[in-house]
């Protein structure tokens, strides 16, 4: 392979690049924090005794599990105004990857909950707690920590999947990646170094949490 | 004096298997109560409907003169809402075969747990409670440690101070040494005797026979969800009288 290596026009572009992650990072922190949300109801609503309400859950996440992203993206985007619900790009992106993230949280959380001994809720009635306060107080932390290994592996696959909002033109890294591949026509270069921004943004990532969870792990 | 716990009338069902068949208990204030029995004969379902972890479906359960759970109105039986139950329940203290502890919170953390949030004390009064009542049980310089960092026998402790720092009108002891190491049995078993010679009201279902002999103001031997014969403990294990008792006592470990 005969070919000359020049990454001139990614360093001259590189706020560009910067821009695209720090967009891409807020979104997945903000869909994160509200996919998390609607994870513990939709893993409540999964073990509740109302039929009525595990039926809607289970509904809501076998529906978001089983449609590609990429689809929930384009039907938010494309089809949702039509049906009266109009939201700029980057509201919909939001609120696409929440409601997806919130369904692979919800199974996340379900496992964590059912894990629990059920002896916790029970030494929390003990002392007069409603059930409200014990989820609060001692089945949510609890489960927190347990599940935190697993929902670092679902944080960093939802950054990446961030890239996908460049489908609707969210001016994110992959977007920034593609509008300078298509100008300058550097394939080579515009993507390894995008791919290399996305380990190392993942890797970050991970270490960071990996540091949460020993900050909140209960000493033994 | 009229009794601070009277059963009248108790049956409960899991299904169609009926676990309590009609029982009748009253106990004073001061009295150590202990529940004896093979498993599966209602002992720890009997001390579990007390505080409403199990529901019941006949009969009725009153505590310092307030009826338990349900409340007749108008010839119906109701039952309370969610919040006179909880309110309810911190009138009972129980400590649990399993400790139960909130792993995720110090000791003195998990005695204060209750008084802040359902007490409503300021986190001083709490903390102060809390720590008289961790000294008690012997745990007051483990005060800053994590259930996971504390032998069983020390997580039974704590347990203990949770329950009864919610000063309540009765304690509830669920086998609280069953599932622990024999050498960490007697530290627990001192600190409930501690409590009955102080006379504290308690209601115990124990595998320890020598304990309960020396602890109980009055035994109960449960035998297929009936109270099959009680007495003082002079009475039940000195000249037992029926041949069920006089077996399961013989099968015993003294």
């Amino acid at each position: 392979m005969n070919y000359d290596f020049n990454f001139d026009v990614i360093w001259r572009n590189w706020d560009l690049l910067a821009e695209g992650l720090g967009l891409g990072l807020f979104l997945a922190i903000v869909s994160i924090a509200i996919g998390c949300g609607i994870g513990l109801l939709a893993a409540f609503g999964m073990l509740s005794r109302h039929r009525t309400l595990r039926w809607i859950a289970v509904a809501y996440v076998s529906a978001i599990r089983n449609t590609p992203i990429l689809v929930l993206i384009l039907f938010c985007y494309f089809a949702l105004p039509q049906m009266g619900i109009a939201l700029d790009k980057i509201s919909s992106f939001v609120f696409t990857l929440s409601i997806y993230a919130g369904a692979y949280l919800a199974e996340v959380f379900r496992s964590g909950l059912v894990a629990l001994p059920k002896g916790l809720r029970e030494a929390g009635l003990a002392i007069g707690l409603t059930e409200f306060k014990i989820k609060t107080n001692i089945i949510i932390p609890v489960m927190f920590r347990n599940v935190l290994p697993s929902l670092s592996n679902n944080f960093i696959s939802l950054f990446k999947d961030t890239s996908l909002a460049a489908a609707i033109a969210v001016p994110e890294l992959t977007f920034y990646a593609r509008k300078i591949n298509v100008e300058s026509f550097r394939v080579i270069e515009t993507w390894m170094v995008a791919s290399m921004i996305y380990v190392v943004a993942c890797y970050v990532i991970a270490a960071l949490l990996r540091r949460l969870e020993l900050r909140l792990a209960v000493p033994r | 004096m009229s009794p601070i716990l009277t059963i009248s009338g108790l049956h409960k069902s899991f299904g169609k298997v009926e676990v309590l068949k009609g029982i009748d208990l009253t106990m004073q204030q001061g009295d150590v109560v202990s529940l004896i029995g093979s498993s599966g004969s209602g002992k720890t379902t009997l001390l579990r409907c007390v505080n409403l972890l199990e529901d019941f479906e006949q009969g009725s359960i009153e505590l310092a003169g307030q009826s338990i759970g349900y409340k007749q109105d108008g010839g119906q039986r109701r039952r309370l809402s969610e919040r006179e139950i909880a309110r309810q329940r911190a009138m009972t203290g129980m400590a649990f075969q399993q400790f139960n502890l909130f792993p995720h919170m110090t000791a003195i953390r998990n005695v204060m747990l209750g008084l802040i949030k359902t007490k409503k004390m300021p986190k001083d009064e709490a903390r102060a409670i809390a720590e008289k009542w961790l000294e008690r049980v012997g745990m007051g310089q483990r005060r800053d440690h994590y259930p996971g960092q504390l032998s069983g026998g020390q997580q039974q402790r704590v347990a203990i101070a949770r329950a009864i720092a919610m000063n309540p009108q009765i304690m509830l002891f669920d086998e609280v040494t069953s599932a622990l190491d024999p050498e960490l049995v007697a530290e627990v078993l001192a600190v409930v005797r501690d409590l009955a010679n102080e006379g504290m009201t308690m209601l115990l279902v124990t595998h320890e026979m020598r304990f309960a002999r020396d602890v109980s103001s009055k035994v109960v031997f449960m035998h297929q969800g009936r109270i099959h014969e009680e007495g003082t403990p002079e009475q039940i294990f000195g000249a037992p009288k029926t041949e069920r008792l006089q077996g399961f006592l013989a099968n015993s470990e003294f």
